[in-house]
């Protein structure tokens, strides 16, 4: 009967069309929050470029290269915690690229299967510990076992060679720029591994296996086969991990000791940005001392910004190599 | 020596490192977890559960910081939930090769390593300079901003794990896009996309950074969401830096907590995330 197919029809018209709107609805929807992803960091970046434009103006670009930091006449200078932060993410990276790389050599090579999971989750659970309970133990059990053992052994030893001496001189404190950059290696070593473990996995068996058949010892798959096969997915593992390791904050401002110059000496306390803002923001009086301290934020922000686009740019050139 | 056993020996040299460097790696989290431990238990007693924060030198609790610290990551996670599945949808279902699909996962991949405390600097200038004031709904944004790039992530992930067959199976019964991926393709991505969520709240559950310029702290009970409220990280922070022992000990119960229940999300999360339906 054609009156039955005309009723069918208009349903399914009418479905179609409620379909159709849900379509465009929905899709204009999670377009609308993936464009919020875009303006978060926008925001981010235009607040940051507003809050910190009084300090700029005062001081011009001197600021980046001026060590002074006194509230009391209003002179700042972002030398000392940016170079804090370079020269404490120096010594994390330092400490653990070798560590980490050790561990993703162990997890991917070495470690027979069923430890295999639970030792990477154990690993990775190093990494989900919070920033400021590496800070209270580093403040609390790691500094005065610093102060009492390992800094005066550097002090005789290191400390008297001549020419490097300098770097490890004076008393031994305990906090300094020498703790926080260790404690940061700490976190940041499993960020690393599990990127190099991951990128270890793509490495296709049959290479292995081929250096295998030929008789190259596992040292010798590692270095010659892995490693020139996931060159590019290391260093963004490792790019990543010193992202990570130039902004943290907790960890860094517990054990830093917080001294706003720059000393000769890795022993002796210094600041970070991250440590700046997070002892002084909130006690800051007067709008430059805070402006300068925003300024402080927008430098970070600039320096993790490129560090970290430069690891995912490689990382995602691995992947690419990987599908083709 | 010959190059046999030359070979032999850097090679066990190599494996030896690797091993010890994995021991070393482990040793790290025994002894963090272990003093914590230590130091911890001996506060965790009924009036830490109880009692305010107190001024030094008199008895008290955490029961204001642990409530303050319950809202935020809830407000935050309710706020990033929906906001990072909605964008990780779009990134999974209707992007996964236009320009601008890429660019929104690039940035929201650094959005993700970011350091949090530029997002409390963000805050900070977008909020409590606007109003005037520090306030437990300044921290919440703040935590749900850590949280959108975890759930995006995790939600574009999971959903490309979903085998389009299943799509197009639903797509013959003739049945529209936005009816697939919410009938079809959320069912199918649900655990993953639960276990996204619960490292989101592990990870904002111990963040202090962008609370300390937001949420600030506050020493009394206070429900009202438009004041500064008490938090447990950033009373951690400001009691385990004062030279109070009761204090001290009241920071390493409060350290305690925090990291439990971060360590139980993750563990539960990784249980959940081994359970579900699609492999890599």
């Amino acid at each position: 009967m054609p009156a039955d197919i005309t009723v069918v029809e208009r349903i399914a018209e009418r479905g179609a069309r409620a379909g159709a709107i849900g379509d465009v609805v929905f899709r204009a929807l999670t377009f609308l929050f993936a464009l919020f992803v875009l303006l978060i960091l926008g925001g981010v970046i235009v607040a940051l470029i507003d809050g910190a434009w009084p300090a700029f103006r005062t001081f011009g670009l001197s600021f980046v290269v001026t060590e002074v930091w006194n509230p009391v006449t209003e002179k700042f200078g972002a030398l000392a915690p940016i170079y804090g932060t370079l020269v404490t993410s120096a010594i994390a990276m330092l400490v653990g690229i070798p560590v980490a790389f050790g561990v993703a050599v162990f997890i991917t090579e070495i470690c027979p299967l069923w430890v295999k999971r639970p030792l990477a989750t154990m690993i990775e659970l190093l990494a989900a510990i919070p920033s400021i309970i590496y800070g209270i133990w580093g403040l609390f059990v790691f500094a005065p076992f610093v102060q009492q053992y390992i800094q005066p052994a550097i002090i005789d030893t290191l400390g008297q060679v001549p020419g490097i001496g300098a770097l490890f001189a004076g008393p031994p404190l305990g906090i300094g720029v020498l703790t926080a950059g260790f404690i940061l290696a700490i976190m940041v070593l499993p960020f690393i591994s599990s990127i190099m473990r991951d990128v270890f996995e793509t490495v296709p068996p049959m290479l292995k296996e081929s250096a295998y058949g030929l008789g190259a010892t596992r040292a010798e798959v590692v270095w010659q086969v892995v490693l020139p096969f996931t060159r590019v997915g290391v260093v963004g593992g490792i790019m990543l991990g010193l992202g990570r390791a130039l902004g943290e904050t907790m960890a860094v401002t517990f054990v830093i000791g917080n001294a706003h110059r720059i000393s000769a000496s890795i022993l002796q306390p210094g600041t970070t940005i991250s440590a700046s803002l997070s002892n002084e923001f909130t006690e800051a009086v007067g709008d430059l001392y805070l402006s300068s301290l925003i300024a402080l934020g927008f430098i970070l922000f600039i320096i993790t910004f490129i560090v970290l686009a430069i690891a995912k740019l490689m990382l995602l050139e691995l992947q690419k190599r990987a599908g083709s | 020596m010959n190059i046999y056993t030359r070979r032999r020996i850097a090679n066990s040299v190599v494996m030896t490192l690797s091993v010890a460097a994995t021991a070393f790696g482990l040793l790290w989290l025994v002894l963090v977890l272990w003093t914590l431990l230590e130091n911890g238990l001996a506060a965790i007693t009924p009036a830490l559960f109880s009692q305010m924060t107190p001024p030094p030198g008199s008895a008290g609790g955490l029961l204001n910081a642990i409530f303050g610290s319950v809202v935020m990551t809830l407000i935050a996670t309710l706020v990033g939930t929906p906001t990072g599945i909605l964008a990780g949808t779009f990134l999974a279902e209707y992007s996964r090769r236009s320009r601008f699909g890429e660019v929104v996962r690039f940035i929201n991949d650094i959005l993700l390593s970011a350091p949090s405390i530029i997002v409390g600097l963000f805050v900070y200038e977008v909020m409590v300079v606007r109003m005037g004031h520090f306030s437990a709904w300044a921290g919440a944004v703040a935590l749900a901003i850590i949280v959108i790039p975890v759930v995006v992530r995790t939600t574009e992930d999971m959903l490309n794990l979903v085998p389009n067959a299943l799509r197009e199976a639903a797509a013959a019964l003739g049945s529209p896009k936005w009816k697939v991926i919410v009938m079809v393709s959320y069912r199918a991505a649900i655990q993953g996309m639960v276990t996204g969520v619960m490292l989101a709240v592990a990870r904002i559950a111990g963040e202090t950074a962008p609370l300390l310029f937001t949420a600030l702290n506050n020493q009394f009970w206070s429900t009202d969401l438009n004041a500064p409220m008490a938090n447990l990280p950033v009373v951690i922070f400001q009691f385990a830096m004062s030279p109070y022992a009761d204090w001290q000990v009241l920071a390493w119960g409060g350290a305690l907590l925090i990291t439990l229940t971060v360590l139980f999300l993750n563990i539960g999360a990784r249980m959940l995330a081994s359970w579900s339906t699609f492999k890599q």
